[in-house]
């Protein structure tokens, strides 16, 4: 249950930790849209190479990132599978009805492996160097333009703080409902399919209640401080854009474009 | 059934980042058929250690043995652990919000059925249950949502009764109610463990209730045993209670009070009312 990596924060220095968190994101948003626009083999080379260096330039082990890859493995396999199988074109390895395993095919399967990895990667090194309250700020200014829309950017910015704060309480909570449930004897994650999730009732009803509760609690607690939709709120903290955010941020779209002209 | 615990270590793996370190060296012994208080302020490694002793974590260093069962952390066996588990029942700080079934009643059996008794049986004994417990029996067919939170508590702790444990663990039973909800709670336990003469283990932070229902006590700090004795012999120290930031109980200040005041010195230490009540009378002072 706490293997997840969503949400949680690892207090550090490094450079990556440093970077103005609106500049974090804008340079995270350019390197997904590299991630996801690149389509020879040779480019994803470099693209894993350069995602190697942020991660290690954030000073957290690699296997805490590939720790945070893991719960998706299956989704991950899947497409793969799908992708390679049904794919023609090129050399063809393989054949069995309408099933194939062709160049195409294995060139096609690696990309959307390499697009899935590097986008969790590249997330998770965000997620994990932000402080989740930053990064929401960060979203709300980068989203401020929107504004002009009537789009409510400020309740939404609002709503992922408060959504992102509760995501490892709420982690610590099922925890404490799947301890009290396996001692009253129920085996969960045991037996078929059809089974392990009959067995998951007694862990998530109770969470459904008590999230429901604590949602409850907590907009009583923020109206009696004066919370109120749609006005302006004044920021406790403020972000300094400094020089080094100028640089990366360059740099890193200058990679981007440079990597998409190829 | 005797339970003793040496040397034990344990750390908890709070997700891939956090790590910490909640029991060292953790020597302690909670006899058999007694009832054993667990004081301690909080994060003092209390329900870690409860947690230790059904498995939820594992030791990592350091023997538990329970009975005729053993399990060693130099030889960890799960199994071992998941029978030792079987004789325990273990009843979580504020267990009312772990109901989850349509009725009452579904909810009590949950358990028995768990362990395979069969449902009639089960249902006979969730009525006994509820009485026992002080539910209307009327409400086993009720939604464990609609009742209030005192009455949620009930059926929680009827859950855990039901399924028969030789061995009664509590934390903080009484955490959250009104002081007549708090006694309620506790003289139901307290009647349960000298009728089926079970070996159970009271954690708590009221030293007032560790002193009136114990018969022995355990001070945890910092994730270790650091006394364990007999009730009196611990109130009767304040300083090495105060050394761990706990409190006399009540009794024991009103008692140095009187005989400060009075200028006398009392024969003996009172832990409960009743006792201070009868000393004074004994020394003629009222």
């Amino acid at each position: 249950m706490n293997k997840l990596l969503l949400g949680r924060y690892i207090p550090g220095t490094s450079w990556i930790h440093d970077i103005d968190p609106r500049a974090k994101l804008a340079s995270g948003v350019s390197l997904i849209v590299a991630i996801l626009s690149v389509g020879h083999v040779y480019t994803t080379a470099v693209l894993w190479i350069m995602t190697y260096l942020i991660m290690r330039l954030t000073g957290i082990r690699v296997r805490t990132y590939i720790r945070g890859v893991k719960p998706l493995i299956w989704i991950i396999v899947f497409t793969v599978v799908l992708q390679i199988f049904f794919t023609a074109g090129g050399t063809i390895y393989w054949a069995w009805g309408p099933l194939t395993v062709s160049q195409f095919g294995l060139q096609q399967g690696y990309l959307v492996f390499t697009r899935f990895v590097l986008v969790i990667l590249l997330s998770t090194v965000i997620t994990l160097t932000t402080r989740p309250t930053d990064l929401s700020d960060a979203l709300y200014d980068l989203l401020r333009p929107l504004r002009l829309l009537r789009l409510p950017i400020d309740e939404f910015a609002f709503m992922l703080s408060i959504s992102l704060r509760l995501i490892p309480d709420l982690l610590d909570e099922a925890q404490r409902i799947l301890d009290a449930q396996r001692l009253r004897g129920a085996d969960i994650g045991e037996g078929s399919l059809l089974r392990q999730m009959r067995s998951l009732i007694p862990v998530v009803l109770p969470l459904f209640q008590s999230s429901l509760n604590r949602a409850d609690r907590l907009a009583y607690a923020l109206e009696v401080r004066g919370f109120r939709q749609g006005i302006r709120r004044s920021r406790f903290r403020r972000f300094r854009w400094q020089w080094k955010d100028t640089i990366t941020l360059s740099l890193v779209v200058l990679f981007t474009l440079g990597l998409l002209l190829w | 059934m005797h339970i003793t615990l040496e040397d034990v270590a344990a750390d908890y793996k709070l997700g891939p980042i956090r790590h910490a370190d909640v029991l060292v060296h953790v020597q302690a012994v909670f006899r058999d058929k007694a009832l054993t208080a667990v004081i301690g302020h909080t994060g003092s490694g209390k329900t870690s250690l409860l947690k230790v002793l059904t498995g939820l974590i594992t030791p990592t260093q350091g023997r538990i043995r329970v009975g005729d069962i053993m399990v060693d952390a130099q030889d960890y066996s799960a199994s071992h652990h998941k029978a030792i588990r079987k004789k325990m029942g273990l009843v979580f700080q504020y267990p009312e919000t772990q109901l989850f079934a349509e009725t009452v009643e579904k909810d009590i059996i949950f358990g028995p059925m768990n362990l395979g008794v069969p449902e009639q049986e089960a249902k006979e004994q969730a009525r006994e249950l509820a009485i026992k417990v002080g539910l209307d029996p009327k409400l086993l067919a009720a939604s464990p949502f609609s009742l209030s939170n005192g009455q949620r508590r009930r059926v929680a702790i009827a859950g855990i009764l039901a399924m028969k444990p030789d061995i009664l663990m509590l934390d903080e039973p009484a955490a959250g109610l009104d002081p007549a909800g708090r006694k309620d709670i506790l003289s139901l336990i307290m009647n349960w463990h000298r009728e089926h003469q079970l070996t159970t283990i009271l954690v708590t932070q009221d030293i007032d209730e560790a002193a009136c229902y114990a018969d022995e006590m355990i001070v945890m700090s910092e994730g270790t045993v650091v006394m364990q004795a007999d009730t009196r012999e611990v109130l009767s120290d304040p300083e090495l209670l105060r050394a761990y930031n706990l409190e006399s109980p009540r009794v024991r200040v009103l008692q140095e009070k009187i005989e400060y005041r009075a200028g006398i010195k009392l024969p003996r230490v009172c832990i409960t009312i009743e006792e201070l009540a009868s000393a004074l009378i004994e020394a003629g002072l009222v």
